[in-house]
């Protein structure tokens, strides 16, 4: 009953989401205000068990849920011949960038704290 | 064999179709996956995309049809979205003593990978409404799904792209971090598995999660907050642009 109760408790979120991302016309999609309006709620404890054993399976499995829309390439398949080579250089230099300049913003802003030791050896 | 061909017209557009070969095509590029010591190349979401798309092609179904099943799949992302609630609580600690560098990091990330979208597609002569769904790639699906709705790109191209660019960085993640020479331990975990969250969302996280805990706890983070600071920054710049 537990991971039912948190589905019941995320669905709520998600609606109560999109009826304020709609009706206040906020520039944010329904699922993430949800999100933010969950944030706070997890503190009691009534909220936080039943939605940690759903929320716990739902984000296990989560690469799962990308592949429907994953396969919908195939609708897309004229402008993908059309432009798909440039599309996938954008899309791969565009990720190592994000990669990268999150990567090595965390690492410079950390290193006052962690004192810089070299790791010898192994990498 | 008319009787074949017809229970298949019939089996192949009920929703139970694509439910079952979502689920099965998936659990078996799980299985392989397992089997290749999770080698990044081996990654269960691509292989499935691909075998799907295949399959579809060859049997002639057409995608609406496949998707009518799939669709109680995919209905899963919102609820996901508003369940990233959870890891960002759990981590609350870290995300209050930290904030500040986790929240630069991730904007300094999410803007220069969407200026580099924008600026290479441009480049490169893509359209603009190709443009504007490419801008908010780096977040989950659902949540680039509504921005795009929001700045005028295609919903179904931006979640597209937004699945290409969860498997490049789970597919290439590894390879770049250590050219980075950023260390598989200790704190380094935590710098890779955040990077892979806020840049390549839940896929990219996903791949964290299944390699190192502590990876995937800061991916998990990484996603949350970056889906938030996206959908919050990109609707009110490109409108400002405009």
């Amino acid at each position: 009953m537990l991971p039912l109760r948190g589905l019941a408790c995320l669905l709520l979120m998600q609606s109560l989401g999109e009826v304020l991302a709609r009706s206040l016309s906020l520039p944010f999609p329904g699922p993430v205000v949800g999100m933010m309006l969950l944030l706070p709620a997890l503190s009691w404890a009534a909220v936080r068990e039943p939605v940690a054993a759903c929320a716990d399976a739902l984000l296990q499995h989560l690469s799962l849920l990308f592949v429907p829309v994953g396969v919908g390439v195939m609708t897309h398949l004229a402008l993908v011949s059309e432009y798909g080579l440039r599309m996938l250089l954008v899309i791969a230099l565009s990720t190592f960038t994000g990669l990268a300049v999150t990567a090595l913003v965390l690492r410079g802003l950390s290193r006052p704290q962690a004192a810089p030791k070299p790791q010898a050896g192994h990498d | 064999m008319t009787d074949f061909v017809q229970l298949w017209v019939y089996l192949s557009t009920t929703p139970l179709f694509g439910l079952t070969a979502t689920l099965v095509v998936y659990l078996l590029a799980h299985a392989l996956y397992t089997r290749w010591q999770q080698a990044p190349w081996a990654n269960p979401v691509f292989w499935t995309v691909v075998t799907l798309a295949a399959l579809l092609t060859l049997t002639g179904v057409p995608y609406p049809s496949y998707f009518s099943g799939a669709q109680f799949i995919h209905f899963l992302l919102g609820p996901a979205v508003v369940a990233l609630a959870w890891p960002l609580w759990q981590r609350r600690a870290e995300l209050h003593q930290r904030w500040c560098r986790l929240l630069l990091a991730s904007l300094a990330g999410g803007l220069a990978a969407s200026a580099c979208a924008v600026g290479a597609g441009w480049a490169l002569g893509l359209p603009t409404e190709v443009l504007l769904s490419m801008a908010p790639k780096l977040v989950t699906a659902p949540v680039a799904m509504g921005i795009a709705e929001k700045t005028g790109g295609i919903p179904a191209l931006a979640a597209v792209f937004s699945v290409m660019t969860g498997l490049t960085g789970a597919l290439a993640g590894k390879y770049l971090f250590d050219l980075l020479r950023i260390p598989a331990a200790g704190e380094g975990w935590q710098v890779r598995g955040f990077a892979l969250g806020a840049s390549s969302h839940g896929i990219g996280a996903a791949r964290a999660m299944q390699v190192n805990a502590d990876a995937g706890a800061y991916a998990g983070l990484g996603l949350g907050l970056q889906a938030v600071l996206v959908a919050l920054w990109m609707p009110l710049l490109l409108g400002w642009l405009r």
